[in-house]
């Protein structure tokens, strides 16, 4: 092991990475952004330090800033960023190259679009040896190797040698923690690590994270949008909020204490799976980010908060006050003193929940199988994918049933199949005693189209960027044959803008002058210009901020609330489902594995992949106790499913049925009290000794 | 990877059968027989004599017997005379028919005769092909290499005063067809009037010949030199060069934008590096498509050049076959044009694997 030993004597008691007052800005031809202000923060040895903020909010700017590496329009105005007593600004290229991927070493959001697609896992790997500290080709490879092996992937000589396609998302992401890893830097800069995986899959790359900071003693910066998994990772925080650092502290003291109106709301407008929803609204942050050059004076946050005080919050630029109980705790906040910080939130009218009518969906047996080719050109054996495997359920008017489960479970076919863009393979969809299972959406008539719509997940890709949004609302009503007349249609395409609540000059605006939560108010405006009964909103929040995901959500759940709209909710969000659903289904590999009310699914019995999948959302909540259970492995290929129960090589609960019967039988749906379905082989007995995953530690 | 070949030699065979009768069928149509048969009879046959001469030199009957008669897979015509005398496809008047095979085509080697040069096809045109071979690959050499150095420099700095220069270069000399550059190029390098030529002249620095270049290629069809090869070399490139490096420098400055050349810098490789080992590989997969398909439109871009320069090759031959009429000749022509077409597209299939890993050949 030859780790370059820094050039200058450093003291490990002194801070790792010192950023003070800090400002980078880009440059355009027609102005200077200023993408981050005044922004200073320090991470101590072994230190995990988490950086969270809404997209936009300059977290991602500080990290390449670290990096030096803002592109040719970004500069660092202002400030230092000194790392182990140095100063990174000034530093010349060539000296910035030695301490990239030696000292400072960075895991990104995407881990396939982060590896080379032409160079074998090995080579990309032991190039960072081989750069920093002219080890021989061998050595390098030697070393890749036991990194890879480190990470805990299987196989490392198999994977060193294979190409990053041929690697699962979670795999790659562990290469490249490994490639960060091979110089034993001193600093890990991580942006969004876990944000393109699943929840069980993050919760494994979580856990190694943290063990190999351990090991090595690596500090950390921790970029997230994500609370619950900052309180995993990391000691310190860091909040951002438009271009500056709101509050920062320890994890446990900005969690509990919070001095920062925004930090607050931030926490107001999430979810926590162990909340109730009625004791603890979620409560959106009103008005909107402001763009980079369109800041307030004074307080950034000042026209979105409700403590703003006209004449002093937008008088002049608010510095950090310390705040002097804490540990190293700040705040960029007038009236840090003045609030009453244990006042609850103002009450919200208690909205009451819609009547559930009668059935207006019921599958029965559903299947949608596809065959693939083996061969690339056309050749080899046929394979049939069971995307949809026996899938039963009924959802009644004004209910919303959610669809819970990781990537490749089958939720999008489910969807496809139920709008007519594919059709089943056998079983039946009844829709209104009608009987769709069959008639793909072109021979579909109008009003059964425009009775079953959908929300789309990405409200960025959905909308036509060439026609403005009211055009493309008229262009639904016109499709849907509604109204007679052109004047008609404008006026019912007003009063929808008014329905998802934007203005109604905004039916003038072209898409790209929305915001991603206007955007996705469209979609759903667009969604329900025929009067639908039955929406299937498909991850409609995922792609948005959480301070708008609580507002989004609301609009839904209103909408539904007045037209006695059926919801489909496919989500991977477990707090969110928990948050607005009656009912919740939850697939793995084309299977229900567990259906029934909300309550029931939440609490135990589990099915045990339910239970897996719970413990693995991190919670924003320093009160709740978790139980860690980390599913090994990845979820296995719907081409080659394993034999008996789908969840078999991953199932923790797999001793406790007796004989072999999970690996040779698919289980049957056990119905257990209040009509609450598990497919699963363990007997009652068992499933009644289940703990729960969550607990709220008592006060 | 064998199988993916086998299969597709034959969908090329399929490719190459089709094709050929298409031009087979365009060239045998009726008006064009008729001439053909005033040129090889006589200009002031009447109309029952043209019809006659037809029908006894073979090309009468159904247009797939014809083919397959060209193809080797019908047996030849044969057609005795009031004079008991035998004429056939497979074999000259006077000798034996019987001796004679029964099946002369393609298959058997037979190309045909060519009725402009009075020589057989396989003769004129392999020499000929030969000839345009060598003129080929002496713009393959200049033109792959210049063109994806080109682009590259220009791809690697998107915006900078490298890429502006070079990007200015490659538009404009893939904006200025074969027919003006060349004969730019001989005004400017290949004339004792004009040019550099007579200044050089002056200066005694080209002595003993007149130009810098020689304007007509006719002595390279029998020994290359820099001096007769140069201006038809580099009139084909300068096009193509222009055009691969734009497609170079489209495929590298996104390469360049990629994340993985982020992480890299960020491991950091310096920036050399990044280029060659990093990016090259992934920005050489579109251009190499584009130079691929340069063979056939090579084969094409030769027609202009070698008429231009008279250099009497592929072209050259093309071009007279048409304009004469010479059926044989011109069949013989598209069965080559197919050939080349066809193999270069399965080489550049291939090539793909071993540049872009994610592709998988069955």
């Amino acid at each position: 092991m030859t780790a370059v030993a820094p050039d200058t004597a450093w003291d490990p008691s002194q801070p790792i990475l010192e950023i003070e007052h800090l400002s980078i800005s880009f440059f355009t031809r027609l102005r200077e952004i200023p993408a981050v202000m005044d922004f200073s923060c320090t991470v101590m040895a072994g230190e995990a330090m988490g950086l969270v903020g809404e997209s936009g909010c300059g977290k991602s700017t500080v990290a390449l800033g670290v990096m030096r590496e803002l592109g040719k329009n970004g500069r660092i105005v202002a400030g230092s960023i000194k790392f182990k007593g140095r100063d990174l600004a000034k530093m010349s290229d060539e000296e910035l190259r030695h301490i990239r991927g030696s000292e400072i070493a960075m895991i990104y959001q995407e881990p396939m679009a982060s590896l080379n697609p032409a160079m074998k896992v090995g080579a990309q790997l032991a190039e960072v040896p081989m750069l920093h500290s002219g080890m021989s080709k061998d050595a390098a490879w030697k070393l890749a190797r036991e990194i890879v092996a480190d990470v805990r992937l299987p196989d490392p000589d198999r994977i060193i040698n294979a190409y990053p396609h041929q690697l699962s998302g979670g795999q790659q992401q562990r290469i490249v923690i490994a490639m960060a890893l091979m110089a034993k830097p001193a600093l890990l800069i991580l942006d969004e690590p876990t944000t393109a995986l699943d929840v069980t899959v993050e919760a494994g790359i979580v856990d190694l994270v943290k063990e190999l900071g351990k090991k090595y003693g690596t500090s950390m910066l921790f970029i997230s949008h994500n609370l619950g998994l900052v309180m995993d990772v990391c000691d310190r925080i860091c909040v951002m909020y438009s271009g500056e650092a709101v509050e920062t502290g320890n994890v446990v003291e900005v969690f509990d204490e919070m001095r920062h109106p925004y930090t607050q709301a931030l926490f107001r407008s999430i979810p926590l799976p162990g909340a109730d929803k009625n004791a603890r609204p979620l409560i959106s942050i009103p008005g909107n980010f402001p763009l980079p050059h369109e800041r307030p004076p004074g307080c950034n946050f000042g026209p979105r908060c409700d403590y703003f005080q006209k004449g002093r919050c937008d008088a002049a630029e608010v510095p950090m006050y310390p705040v002097p109980v804490g540990d190293r705790h700040a705040t960029r906040c007038f009236r840090w003193e003045e609030i009453d910080w244990n006042a609850p939130p103002a009450k919200r009218e208690v909205k009451q929940k819609a009547e559930i009518g009668r059935v207006v969906l019921k599958m029965e047996d559903l299947r949608k199988y596809y065959s693939v080719s083996g061969g690339a050109f056309g050749g080899g054996a046929k394979k049939v994918v069971k995307a949809n495997e026996t899938l039963s359920f009924e959802a009644r008017e004004g209910e919303t049933l959610a669809i819970v489960g990781e990537s490749g479970c089958g939720k999008s076919t489910f969807a496809k199949v139920l709008m007519g863009l594919e059709t089943a393979t056998s079983g039946s969809i009844m829709l209104f005693d009608e009987n769709v299972q069959s008639t793909p959406i072109q021979k579909r008539n109008t009003d059964t189209v425009s009775q079953v719509q959908m929300v789309f997940q990405n409200p960025f890709d959905t909308l036509n960027p060439s026609m403005n949004v009211g055009r493309q609302i008229i262009r639904a009503l016109e499709i849907f044959k509604h109204g007679k007349s052109d004047e008609e249609r404008h006026l019912r395409m007003l009063e929808l803008l008014d329905l998802v609540k934007l203005p109604r000059a905004f039916a003038e605006r072209m898409p790209r002058q929305l915001s991603g939560g206007q955007k996705q108010r469209v979609g759903i405006a667009r969604a329900f210009a025929g009067g639908a009964k039955v929406v299937v909103a498909d991850e409609p929040v995922s792609a948005l901020d959480v301070s708008v995901q609580a507002a989004v959500t609301d609009l839904l759940m209103d909408i539904q609330r007045e037209n006695k709209t059926t919801l489909l909710f496919i989500s991977h969000d477990l707090s969110i489902v928990r948050y607005l659903s009656d009912r919740v289904m939850v697939m793995y590999l084309g299977h229900v594995v567990e259906m029934g009310t909300t309550d029931q699914v939440f609490a135990p019995p589990y099915h045990p992949y339910t239970e897996a999948l719970l413990s693995a959302v991190p919670i924003a909540d320093t009160k709740v106790i978790r139980k860690r259970i980390v599913l090994e492995g990845d979820i296995p290929s719907a081409m080659n499913p394993p034999p008996g129960c789908p969840f078999q090589t991953r199932c923790r609960w797999k001793s406790q049925v007796p004989g072999n019967l999970c690996e040779t039988e698919v289980p049957p749906v056990q119905v257990l009290e209040g009509g609450h379905q598990v497919k699963c082989h363990l007997s009652r007995e068992v499933l009644a000794q289940m703990e729960p995953v969550i607990k709220v530690a008592a006060e | 990877m064998g199988l993916f070949v086998l299969r597709r030699l034959g969908v090329m065979l399929l490719t190459a059968i089709a094709l050929t009768f298409v031009v087979f069928y365009l060239t045998n149509l009726q008006p064009n027989l008729e001439k053909l048969a005033r040129t090889e009879g006589s200009v002031r046959m009447t109309e029952e004599a043209v019809q006659d001469w037809i029908a006894q030199n073979g090309h009468s009957g159904s247009v797939f017997m014809r083919y397959g008669q060209w193809l080797g897979v019908v047996p030849g015509w044969t057609y005795t005379d009031e004079k008991g005398q035998m004429r056939g496809r497979c074999f000259e008047i006077g000798q034996d028919a019987a001796a004679a095979p029964n099946y002369c085509g393609l298959l058997q080697g037979n190309w045909g005769y060519s009725t402009f040069f009075k020589t057989p096809v396989m003769d004129s045109l392999g020499e000929k092909l030969a000839a345009t071979g060598w003129l080929m690959l002496a713009v393959m050499l200049v033109m792959v290499p210049t063109s994806l150095l080109l682009g590259v420099l220009s791809g690697m700095r998107e915006g900078s005063a490298t890429d502006r220069t070079l990007s200015t270069f490659s538009i404009a000399s893939t904006a200025t067809p074969e027919y003006v550059s060349g004969v730019v190029l001989v005004a400017l390098f290949a004339t004792a009037a004009t040019g550099l030529s007579p200044i050089l002249a002056e200066y005694g620095l080209i002595e003993p010949k007149k130009t810098l270049f020689l304007a007509s290629a006719t002595s390279a069809m029998d020994d290359i030199t820099f001096w007769n090869f140069a201006l038809p070399v580099m009139t084909i490139a300068l096009y193509g060069i222009g055009y691969i490096a734009r497609m170079t420098r489209a495929s590298m400055t996104e390469v360049m934008t990629q994340q993985y050349i982020r992480t890299a810098r960020l491991k950091g490789v310096p920036f050399q590096t990044v280029v060659m080992r990093h990016a090259l590989r992934n920005a050489l997969i579109a251009p190499f498509t584009v130079i691929m398909l340069q063979f056939p439109w090579l084969l094409n871009g030769v027609v202009i050049v070698e008429s231009l320069f008279n250099y009497k090759g592929f072209g050259w031959t093309l071009v007279q076959a048409a304009s004469n009429n010479d059926i044989p000749l011109l069949l013989a022509c598209s069965v080559v044009a197919v050939v080349v077409v066809l193999l270069t597209q399965l080489i550049s299939d291939i090539g793909y694997v071993f540049l872009n890993p994610r592709i998988r050949l069955a």
